[in-house]
């Protein structure tokens, strides 16, 4: 006890310091029994640290005997005992504590933990002038023109910051002035900033309603009741008509969510990895929807109000077409063929809104003044371009985003820690999954560890070279089958596409058109069944290979089936656009045939995916639960499946030019996706033993979706575009060269009738047809991207550094420190035996 | 907006958007949920500010927190009295810092506050060993526990004083990008 008060003389800092957690109960920061108790013992200059102390004190209390009289005073004594019961079962870590084992006093301790970077977010206090000097940077950062008064005050913001007001006697009066300032600050924040930071504070609801309100009553200050000028409180009933339109066009937005209660199910049934299936599922029928409202307000609804007269009577419906999309299906808006090359001339469609839209910036909307007409062909070009462009930036935001959320600085340092803090998944609310849950973090903890300590596995040369032959044996497996199937499509494709054209040239044709229009499903399901097989085939090679670590195996699934499909899909559009487009003898017209294509591939992919779902995820688990008598259940694959969309999202990218009603086809087969998929998750499935890094993953696969898929897609169709000669005898290209020569004839028409635009046709002629302006502007595309991952890579250098920094002020820190505790325990000496005597009078 | 409602007032819906990160109806719906958990103890009417507070065995047992290993803490963190006991602001307040929206930094702190078992502002090795063995069901054993303790330290301790404080804590969860789709509760 005297001790005590021999340090409080010595440090009057920190007797003050600690008083601050006492006095701020009311707030989030709860105090422990501990504290509790302490603090009705009277002592409440020892709140602080106790734990600390106390170990400190049993630590001297050992091995200092002198201390003995001093420290086994009563309550403390008492506390201890009871701290010892509680904590009976935990193992004494005092031996292995690395500050501890330094065995600072207790007068060091509370120094060191008063220290102000000790004491950020830790009270009330601190938390609202950490607050404050946010709200101050955010001010000085909108108006950059503080007043005197604010830039004297905040120019010590470390200081300030960080509660060193505690020197002055009343920590409470510093806390209504700071909060004074906090509020003064807010009001002076625009509407939304201000919402943001108080919703940002780490405070309690009741404080920041408080701060809120308090905030809200000074702005109303000056004008006081019925002084409001007219126009102000005009613009007041503004702001808050405004403010509520706002809020409830939010709430109409969140109630526009798709699916909240099925991803709430499954997330907490399967945690974060599965979720992420879905979730990409939901993107892609977002970009499924886009397109199709483009292509049909644009393409289809017109063509629709206006329809072509047709040479032929239609073909009879007879139920093979839904999955053939052939014969009752081609003659109808949903194909190429069907829309027609002239201007619709009747009356402008409600489309043309935008009458005097300037074609340059790619609206298809073209209705010119003095004729109202909608010009098909140009329109067909255009909503085709437009979609395209929209889809790109959209994909390469969310790619960039994605990017930025996942590929943080240095990932190899910390893995332990983190997998300790951030990887239990909230979410998870199913009591098998948490148990799952737990008992893999603890197998995933022990390979960890394991790896930890064995980080240097010597391999033998023997060894080594019996894992290169097996790595290069399976890699030689999969490229094989991927050749052999590759192959295998191009020889099917040619002779189907031989077999075709005899067929129609022969005038046996008539002999049995559904048998025909069966054989023509043939292609689609040996291609999905290369789909469905070869993963399989995959795995095997993935199972010789043995990956220590899950991510790799991962990463070489996703490789090889990567390189399956987009081999599988370079071969069928050389097949469509090389074989196809070239010699199709004028029969019909070949866009709708790979339209139909197109539409073929997708159903039967779907079909197959179903088939997939019910005998490899159904019938294993019925066969695997009663016959072999386990009870694990399959797992999703997680990576397998997304790939499994991206494919398909490719083919519905590639189909949208030669079938415009294709993302109305790919929307219902992702909505039947989701809710069977959900379904038979639920049913058949447990959760993923593997870790599976989500971020990660998912910026991958929007990339996967960005770089092969999309990309691929739109080269596909600007290829089709630029240079293929469209079909004569259909669609709204007929007798042009190229698709593209549509926009031509029109800029060149454009300038006849109006002389005034021709500088209109010159910037086409330029622009567009010019092929050196394509590549200025992907150069600059490339060299901007090139200087953003130039920025990126010096600041993780400088991160690097700083985080260097903070490590040497640490060990500085450290230094100090020792050297104070060595200064203080020379000066203690004499106190102490000073003390001693005065006890022993 | 058809029905109107007279559980709150205008101004304390107002409030409680600018304070949360929730929007009207969501308000309304977190308030049923809460009203759920003992319709005879809440009121249907929060315009005078009744002061109400469930107590944790109700707050923990909701199918959100049931099975949550790290449940009392959570109620314990977010409640005023820092025994779990919480009003409707708290509650609010919890679903807030759960959800989506909020930012990596407040969501850091309340996990933080969250693994410190001892409320001393610092994880240390108690509390860590706490962590551990919630997470795991006490599966590791003592050794098991101590090793990864210590490496844990020793990864994220920056200023080494052998303890993870605040800033420590929020430099790792800087790293961790999988953080915040983890520490989400979804309504």
């Amino acid at each position: 006890m005297a001790r005590n008060v021999n340090f409080a003389l010595d440090y009057p800092l920190m007797e003050t310091g600690l008083e601050s957690p006492v006095d701020e109960d009311g707030v989030h920061d709860l105090f422990n029994q501990l504290i509790a108790e302490q603090s009705q013992n009277g002592k409440l200059s020892e709140a602080y640290e106790l734990q600390q102390l106390q170990r400190d004190l049993e630590e001297e209390e050992e091995e200092e005997d002198r201390d003995r009289v001093t420290y086994l005073s009563g309550p403390r004594q008492d506390l201890r005992e009871r701290r010892r019961q509680r904590e009976a079962d935990q193992q004494d870590d005092n031996a292995t504590d690395s500050l501890m084992s330094e065995r600072w006093s207790s007068a060091t301790m509370k120094i060191l933990s008063s220290m102000p970077s000790r004491t950020i977010g830790r009270s009330r206090g601190a938390i609202i002038s950490q607050y404050y000097n946010r709200t101050m940077q955010l001010r000085r950062h909108r108006q950059s023109r503080p007043s005197i008064k604010d830039l004297s005050r905040s120019a010590r913001p470390s200081i300030r910051g960080y509660g060193m007001e505690t020197d002055s006697a009343d920590t409470d009066a510093a806390e209504v002035t700071k909060t004074q300032y906090l509020v003064n600050n807010l009001q002076n924040l625009s509407l939304s900033d201000r919402i943001r930071m108080l919703r940002a504070m780490p405070l309690s609801v009741a404080a920041k309603s408080e701060l809120r309100s308090l905030a809200l009553k000074k702005v109303k200050r000056p004008h006081p009741g019925s002084q409001i000028p007219c126009c102000s409180r005009l613009k007041y009933y503004i702001i808050i008509a405004f403010r509520q339109s706002w809020y409830s066009w939010l709430s109409f937005l969140h109630s526009l969510q798709l699916w909240q209660v099925a991803l709430k199910r499954v997330s907490g049934r399967f945690g974060t990895g599965v979720l992420s299936y879905f979730l990409f599922l939901k993107t892609l029928l977002f970009f499924n929807v886009f397109l199709f409202v483009v292509t049909g307000a644009f393409l289809v609804l017109p063509q629709a109000v206006h329809p072509p007269a047709l040479s032929d009577e239609r073909r009879p419906f007879s139920g093979l077409e839904l999955l053939t999309g052939a014969g009752y299906f081609s003659d109808t808006v949903m194909y190429y063929g069907y829309y027609s090359n002239y201007t619709l001339r009747q009356h402008c469609t409600d489309d043309g809104d935008g009458q005097k839209l300037s074609v340059s910036n790619g609206t298809s909307v073209e209705c010119v003044l003095r004729h109202l007409s909608y010009n098909m062909p140009l329109a067909y070009f255009f909503t085709i371009g437009f979609a395209f462009f929209i889809t790109c930036i959209i994909l390469v935001y969310s790619m960039s985003k994605s990017f930025g959320q996942s590929f943080r600085i240095d990932k190899s340092h910390s893995i332990l820690a983190m997998k300790v803090f951030c990887s239990w998944d909230f979410k998870v609310i199913k009591k098998t999954s948490v148990k799952l849950m737990s008992e893999n973090i603890c197998t995933q903890l022990k390979e960890l560890l394991a790896e930890v300590n064995h980080k240097h596995v010597m391999i033998t040369s023997c060894q080594k070279l019996l894992k290169v032959m097996v790595y290069s044996l399976a890699w030689a497996i999969c490229i094989a089958g991927t050749t052999a199937c590759a192959l295998s499509i191009y020889f099917f494709s040619q002779y189907m596409h031989q077999n075709l054209q005899e067929r129609s040239q022969s005038p046996l044709k008539a002999q049995n058109p559904l048998l025909n229009e069966a054989s023509l499903l043939a292609l689609p399901m040996l291609v999905s069944v290369i789909n469905l097989l070869l993963p399989g085939l995959f795995n095997l090679a993935a199972w010789m290979e043995d990956y220590q670590s899950p991510s790799v195996c991962t990463y070489v699934a996703i490789g090889r089936n990567l390189m399956l499909k987009v081999s599988i899909l370079g071969v069928l559009c050389y097949h469509w656009l090389g074989r196809v487009a070239a010699d199709f003898n004028g029969i019909m017209c070949w866009e709708s045939f790979v339209g139909q294509e197109l539409y073929r591939f997708l159903l039967i992919d779907f079909i197959f995916t179903l088939l997939d779902t019910l005998l490899g995820e159904l019938l294993w688990r019925l066969f695997s639960q009663k016959v072999l008598k386990r009870r694990r259940k399959p797992v999703f694959d997680i990576a397998r499946n997304v790939l499994d969309l991206i494919y398909g999202q490719t083919l519905a990218w590639l189909g949208v030019l030669f079938t415009p009603l294709l993302p109305a086809v790919q929307i219902l087969k992702l909505l039947l996706l989701f809710y069977i998929k959900k379904s038979s998750v639920m049913m058949n499935c447990q959760s993923p033993r593997k870790p599976y890094r989500v971020s990660q993953m998912t910026t991958i696969f929007i990339t996967l979706l960005c770089f092969p898929s999309f990309i691929g897609a739109s080269v596909c169709v600007t290829y089709t575009m630029w240079s293929i000669t469209p079909s004569s005898s259909c669609g709204p290209f007929r007798g042009l060269k190229t698709m593209f020569q549509a926009g031509k004839l029109w800029v060149q028409e454009l300038e006849k009738d109006n002389p005034k635009l021709s500088i209109l046709a010159r910037a086409h002629a330029y622009l567009v047809e010019n092929p050196f302006f394509l590549f200025v502007g992907a150069g600059i595309f490339l060299i901007v991207i090139y200087f953003h991952s130039q920025v990126v890579d010096g600041q993780r250098k400088i991160i690097s550094l700083l985080q260097e920094q903070i490590e040497n002020e640490g060990d500085d820190k450290k230094f100090l420190i020792t050297r104070l505790q060595s200064i203080h325990e020379q000066k203690r000496t004499p106190a102490r035996r000073l003390t001693s005597q005065d006890s022993s009078c | 907006m058809g029905n109107k409602q007279t559980i709150f007032t205008t101004q304390q819906l107002d409030a409680y958007q600018d304070c949360t990160y929730f929007t009207r109806k969501e308000i309304l719906r977190l308030f049923y949920r809460y009203r759920d958990l003992a319709p005879q103890l809440v009121p249907l009417d929060y315009t005078s500010h009744p002061d109400v507070k469930l107590p944790y065995e109700l707050i923990g047992s909701m199918p959100e927190l049931k099975d949550n290993p790290f449940r009392q803490r959570i109620a314990e963190v977010f409640s005023e009295d820092g025994e779990g006991n919480m009003t409707l602001d708290d509650f609010l307040d919890m679903f807030s810092v759960l959800s989506e929206m909020a930012p990596r930094d407040l969501k850091a702190y309340y996990a933080f506050k969250i693994y410190d078992f001892n409320n001393d502002d610092f994880i240390c090795k108690s509390d860590l060993e706490k962590t551990l063995n919630k997470l795991t069901r006490n599966e590791l054993t003592e050794d098991e526990v101590r090793m990864v303790c210590e490496k844990v330290i020793d990864e994220a301790d920056l200023d080494n004083d052998g303890r993870l404080s605040l800033e420590d804590f929020q430099h790792m969860i800087v790293r961790a990008p999988d953080f915040l789709s983890t520490f989400h509760i979804r309504i």
